[in-house]
Parts: structure tokens; C-alpha cells; sequence
């Protein structure tokens, strides 16, 4: 870890150890003239968490081994790379930001037992990690219990709020619905098929997605199926679409069900240039195992893509290159998982202070204007404000970006209508 | 369930979902030949053969990038080459593993599971470390994409075709080793009695040793060919060693006959229940019905007659 070579605190030691053999009682001044700007920790710190003069520790929470690891590689490169830029700017109210890693094990109880390590003995000021929804719901009640903070990087099926939770990803209606609004009148389509993995995310944004295409856009569904997780055979699913030939085929389906998921949909002579294709789970990190010839055209529709073009985008883009090598892709969550430290950061300043109480309190409007998503802003209820775009797969591997919404959109996790 | 189809398109559901069915029987098969000789011919319950499969699936997958990348003009033949690696470097793991580990534990088979599930798991973080946490896409030649129409609802998948045909291919190579060759009449020799068998001067150990090595070759065939279906990742040999056991132990270890069958039975049933079903509620009944017949026949569809 660079940063932690040139760490104030290190060299403070060394220049007082210097200074002590000359004169003695200067080196107790020295501290406080080095930090000068920097506020006293009793002042921003008054529920005993690892906050030093100059240091203060957040913990990072993912799965690095079991199943999950391929998904959550990226959140802990985003989230190590976000802490880097920040003390490289000088850290969080004058103190550095060290973390602790811990390692989820793609299990739940597992991630519960390691969020509590984090709170309770590391005293971390903030958390960022999770992915499934499973490890959210795990670890949810230790944040409560220990009042912690967790900063959420993934997309989800929304039906939760807790003050102890920042979502940085979109909830449900907000990847849903500008998407649908879209398909319907930029293709003009009438009817929808609807897949995906059988738990709990995609089931809950089929039932968004059927209820806005029925009682909003007034179009049909002709169908609706999901399979197991790590399900290959899509041979059936296939037929069906063939037969029912619905206009926009809606896909959520997750993991590595993908790849056979599209290579059978090519392999069976289904064209995404001709048969409208509407995922909201393919992000660039998943077509790396797809292979961007098999999912060419299809359309994804979330909040973030790589080939977005802007300042803060290209900024964001060129140092996670630096730092993890020129292959790595970014994908929505990843880029999510990027404005976790640093919307905390602001939280802080905002705030004046570590006390996660505080920070629950001022989240409420803080705007991180840098984003590479462009711009953001936290709701009073601790989801973000996004823009909602769709894009389109190249055999490259990259989305195009076709369309976004105008403005952003409210998040919105208790739906009235949708449920 | 079914008013909602007119006959012509209930004729065209049959005939698609009977190929589907076709497609799924030869993949599990596929999965299952390798499996079923070393679990009926030898009695180890092999876990680590998902990660035998995927490390075909690996082969193939660096094949296909050396051949894109290097030798352009051979990328259509190269499939062919890859299966041949895949065979040949699972083929070689599993001597090594059986000279190494399985044959300590001949005589304890509960033994083996536990030793190979920790196989299964050393090697998949072995291939976490080298190939990466990510699913890896093998790009496959263009020949092998797209379909033949036959009507202008029913298509026949090309690949689908030649998983098909490499799986006949394979059972048959198989069958007549088992039962035209040397080789095969000494394997069942040392299965029905192997101190016997050592007594007319068989030897027993290198009949155990390739034995193993041809069930685990035959994985890397089939993972190759899942390369064109499925996903190659660390963990992706899991997904598929739940369905192989379901086949190998449904049709009666021991049995080429029932392996085949048994195949037959699970993937039909499965395809076609999944169109008028759903994916999950045909799995569900799949296994149901399984576990239902392996209560009145707890020995499998076909039965090794043996005297014992």
C-alpha cells in the first residue's frame, strides 16, 4: 500500500524523534502546528471511533473468495482507489483514511460475523462493501445494532431504507422504468418477454417492470420465466420466445447463466440486431465472459457505462487503468462502488464530524459533483439521485450510450403501485 | 396448458423441444461417461470431476486465444486440436492424481469423496490464482455459430449438432473399449475381482491408474465442448456435478446401458416439462421423480448382474 509508506504519522515520529535529542519539550508542540487545519479529534469524534489526529480507519467488505469474488473484484478496486485519490488530497478532515479488509467468503453469516468485527473492534468510522442483496440483508441489523455505517455500491430490488445505509446504486424503479419508457417508444414495442434468476432481485423487478408495462405503457407481457442460479440450458426458453416472438425480450438473468444464456440465443439464430434485447444485469464485467460477439446489440439499461462521455468519467477511467492495468473494465457497480469514500468524505466535511449520527443526519443533499456518472446527490432517504441511461453492446465489449433521462431521477424504494 | 397452441404449433413445440431434449441428453452424457467409469468401474466418488471438466474448458480457452492470436488462418480447425489438449492434459492430471492421492484410499470409498471434494476445492483456487476470479469467453470458429432452418419455426442449432455428434463419437469409442478391447476385458476383470485378477497376472494398479485417467480425459472433452454453451470460470465445474452423480447413480453404476438411459430419461423429461413448466418447477419434479424411482430400484435403472 503506497500511501501507507508516507504516512504523516511516520514521518511525525521520525521529525520528533530528531527533534527530542535537541529539545526536548519541543516535539509535544509540533502535532498541532503540522496539522493546523485540521480540528481537534474530541471535537469531531465524540463516539469513540478509530479516529486519530491524523488517521482514521474505514473497513472494506467484500467477497474475495467463493462465488461472489468475480463480481466484487471490482467494488474493492474502485473503493482502494477512491481512498488513494483522497489522501492523496490531503485525506478527510486532515486525517489520512487507512482501511481494514475483510473478506466475506461469498457467505452471509460469514459477512454479518465480519461486519461486526469491523464495527466493534476496529471501530471503522464507515464501511463500504457488500454486493447480493443476501450479504445487505445479513449484515443490516449489525449496522443497526452497533451503529455503524454501510456505504451499499450495488443495484437493487429497493424495499429498504435504514439510516445506516448509504445505496450508491440505483434501487428498482430507477433502472426500470426510464428503460421501459424507452424500449416502448423508441421501438415501439407491444409486447415483452420477461426472464430471469430465481431469487429475490429479478423476481422483484420482473413485478416493476409488469406492472409499469401493463398499467403504465398499457402494452402486454407474453411471458415470464426464471431459472435457477448457474441454470446453462436455455434451449426451451428459446423455443418460447420463438414462438410467442415478443418485441423486447427483458432479461435478468445473473452470473455465469449468462454466457450460456446469449451463446444459446446466438447458436439458435436469434439476431439482437433484429430482436430487441433489454438487460438490466449485463455489465461490462460480465461480457468479458460472454464474449462481446454473442451480446452485440443488445441493449442494458443502467446508470452508469464505461464509454460514458465525460471529464470525470475519462478522469475516473484513466487512473483505474493506472492503478489496476490497462484490461480491467469498469461496469455500473464498480463505478458505484467508486462514490462510496468519497460521498462519505463529503458527509464528513459536511457535517463536521466522524459521529455516525451526524453523518446519517447531513447525507441528506450532499452532492458529489465529480462523479464519473456526472453528478449525484443523496435523497433524505439515503439512495441517490441518477440519471438512468441505456446503452448499446458493441462486439468490443463496450456500451454505447443512446439515450439518457433529462434529469435525474428520484429514487424511490416503496414504490406505491409497483408492489 | 396445452389450448393455448394451435396443432401445427404443438407439432413444431414437440419437434424443437424434442431436439432441445436431444441437446441436454448429450451433454449429459457427456458429463456423465467419464464419471460413470471411474464411479461404477473403480467405486470412487470422484467430486473434483467438475474440476477436471473446467480444466478443459481452460485448454480450449487458451487455445482459442493462441489461435487468434497467433495462427489466424487454422482458427477453424483449431476446436478439433483443443479437445485433443483437453483430453490429454485432464487425461494427465488424473494419472497424477491418482498415482498421488486415489490410490492410498481404494479401500475406504467414503474416503474418496472427502479427498477429492478437497481436490476440487485446491483446484479451484488454483485456477482463481492463474486465470483470474472472471469468466473467461472462448471464441468459437464461425462455422460452429448460428442454425439450419428447417421450417420457419423449427431450427436446428448447429453446435447442437456437433455436440451430438462427438458424443456418439465418444460412447461409442467407449463402449468398445469396454467390450471389444484387451484393455476393457481387464477392467472388468479387476472390477468383479481384483485379487483374482492380479493372480492371472493382470496388472491391477496401471489398469486402476488409466482407468482413471481415460474418466478424467473424457471430462476434459466434455468441458471443451461446454465451452460453446456454458461458462468457464474457477467455480464453474460445480453447477454440473450435482446432474452428472444424478445420472451416473439414476442408471445404475457400472452400467454403459443405463448411464445412456438414464441420460435419455432425465433430459427429455426435463425439456419438455420445462416449456409447458417453468425452469425451476421442471428441476424440482426431475429430481422428485428421480428420488421416487430410486426408492423402488436402489440400485438404478440397469443392474451389473454380478455374483456376490
Amino acid at each position: 500500500m503506497a500511501y501507507d509508506k508516507d504516512r504523516p504519522q511516520s514521518d511525525l515520529r521520525r521529525r520528533m524523534l530528531l527533534g527530542m535529542a535537541a529539545m526536548p519539550f519541543a516535539g509535544l508542540a509540533l502535532p498541532r502546528t503540522a496539522l493546523a487545519q485540521a480540528p481537534a479529534t474530541s471535537a469531531v469524534n465524540t463516539t469513540g471511533l478509530a479516529v486519530t489526529d491524523t488517521e482514521v480507519t474505514v473497513g472494506i467488505l467484500h467477497s474475495v473468495t467463493g462465488t461472489m469474488a468475480i463480481s466484487e473484484t471490482g467494488s474493492v478496486q474502485a473503493e482502494k482507489l477512491a481512498i488513494e485519490q483522497i489522501n492523496a488530497e490531503g485525506g478527510v478532515l486532515g486525517r489520512k483514511i487507512k482501511f481494514i479488509q475483510e473478506d466475506g467468503g461469498s457467505d452471509w453469516p460469514t459477512f454479518a460475523e465480519k461486519a461486526k468485527k469491523l464495527l466493534v473492534n476496529d471501530k471503522c468510522a464507515a464501511v463500504m462493501g457488500c454486493w447480493t442483496s443476501a450479504s445487505r440483508k445479513a449484515v443490516l441489523p449489525v449496522f443497526e445494532q452497533y451503529n455503524g455505517m454501510l456505504y451499499y455500491p450495488t443495484f437493487y430490488e429497493g424495499l429498504e431504507q435504514s439510516k445506516n445505509v448509504i445505496y450508491t446504486g440505483q434501487e428498482a424503479t430507477q433502472q426500470i422504468l426510464a428503460g421501459l419508457d424507452w424500449v416502448s417508444k423508441e421501438k415501439g414495442a407491444k409486447t415483452f418477454y420477461l426472464l430471469g434468476s430465481d431469487y429475490i432481485w429479478p423476481r422483484t423487478s420482473n413485478k416493476i417492470a409488469r406492472k409499469h408495462i401493463e398499467n403504465v405503457l398499457k402494452t402486454k407481457v407474453v411471458g415470464e420465466e426464471y431459472f435457477p442460479l448457474g441454470h446453462t440450458q436455455f434451449n426451451s426458453v428459446i423455443n418460447k420466445i420463438k414462438l410467442t416472438k415478443p418485441d423486447v425480450i427483458y432479461a435478468i438473468i445473473v452470473g455465469g447463466s449468462n454466457v450460456a444464456f446469449y451463446k444459446q440465443l446466438k447458436a439458435a439464430g436469434i439476431d439482437l440486431n433484429k430482436q430487441t434485447l433489454v438487460t438490466i444485469s449485463v455489465t461490462e464485467d460480465e461480457i468479458d465472459g460472454i464474449g462481446g460477439e454473442n451480446i452485440a446489440g443488445a441493449y442494458a439499461c443502467m446508470k452508469y457505462f464505461q464509454s460514458l462521455d465525460n471529464p470525470n468519467n475519462k478522469q475516473f477511467v484513466s487512473a483505474f487503468k493506472k492503478m489496476w492495468g490497462e484490461k480491467t473494465v469498469i461496469g455500473d457497480v464498480t463505478q458505484a462502488a467508486y462514490l462510496g469514500p468519497w460521498l462519505w468524505k463529503l458527509t464528513v466535511e459536511k457535517a463536521g464530524s466522524f459521529d455516525v449520527d451526524k453523518i446519517a443526519e447531513a447525507s441528506a443533499g450532499v452532492e458529489f459533483k465529480q462523479a464519473p456518472e456526472g453528478y449525484v446527490k443523496i435523497h433524505p432517504n439515503h439512495h441517490l439521485w441518477s440519471k438512468t441511461r441505456v446503452g448499446r453492446a458493441r462486439p468490443d465489449g463496450q456500451y454505447d450510450v443512446i439515450y439518457e433521462t433529462a434529469e435525474l431521477m428520484e429514487p424511490d424504494p416503496f414504490p406505491k403501485g409497483y408492489q | 396448458m396445452f389450448g393455448d397452441y394451435s396443432l401445427g404449433e404443438l407439432t413444431s413445440i414437440f419437434v424443437m423441444q424434442g431436439f432441445a431434449g436431444l441437446i441436454l441428453f448429450s451433454v449429459f452424457l457427456l458429463m456423465a461417461l467419464g464419471l460413470a467409469i471411474i464411479f461404477g468401474q473403480m467405486g470412487v466418488i470422484n467430486m473434483a470431476h467438475g474440476e477436471f471438466m473446467i480444466l478443459g474448458a481452460y485448454v480450449t480457452w487458451m487455445c482459442s486465444t493462441f489461435f487468434h492470436s497467433y495462427l489466424p488462418a487454422l482458427v477453424p480447425i483449431y476446436f478439433f486440436i483443443a479437445m485433443i489438449l483437453a483430453f490429454l492434459a485432464s487425461g494427465a492430471l488424473g494419472v497424477a492424481v491418482e498415482w498421488l492421492m486415489i490410490r492410498r484410499l481404494y479401500k475406504r470409498p467414503l474416503d474418496t469423496l472427502l479427498a477429492t471434494w478437497g481436490l476440487s476445492l485446491i483446484l479451484q483456487q488454483f485456477y482463481r490464482s492463474v486465470f483470474g476470479p472472471r469468466e473467461v469467453g472462448v471464441e468459437l470458429p464461425q462455422w460452429m455459430l448460428g442454425s439450419l432452418p428447417v421450417t420457419d419455426v423449427i431450427e436446428i442449432q448447429i453446435n447442437g449438432l456437433f455436440v451430438m455428434a462427438l458424443t456418439t463419437i465418444i460412447t461409442i469409442a467407449v463402449a468398445v473399449m469396454m467390450y471389444r478391447s484387451r484393455w476393457g476385458m481387464q477392467v472388468r476383470a479387476v472390477v468383479q475381482n481384483r485379487v483374482m485378477a492380479g493372480a492371472v497376472g493382470i496388472n491391477t494398479e496401471k489398469v486402476d491408474r488409466y482407468t482413471f485417467g481415460i474418466g478424467c480425459g473424457i471430462a476434459g472433452i466434455a468441458g471443451s465442448a461446454f465451452t460453446m454453451i456454458g461458462s468457464t470460470g474457477p467455480t464453474a465445474g460445480q453447477l454440473y456435478i450435482v446432474d452428472t452423480f444424478l445420472v451416473v447413480v439414476f442408471g445404475g453404476a457400472a452400467s454403459l446401458a443405463g448411464t445412456i438411459a438414464s441420460a435419455f430419461t432425465i433430459s427429455q423429461a426435463q425439456s419438455i416439462m420445462e416449456f409447458f413448466l417453468s425452469g425451476s418447477i421442471a428441476k424440482v419434479l426431475t429430481l422428485l421423480a428421480v428420488v421416487g424411482i430410486l426408492m423402488l430400484r436402489p440400485q438404478g435403472l440397469f443392474v451389473l448382474k454380478v455374483r456376490r
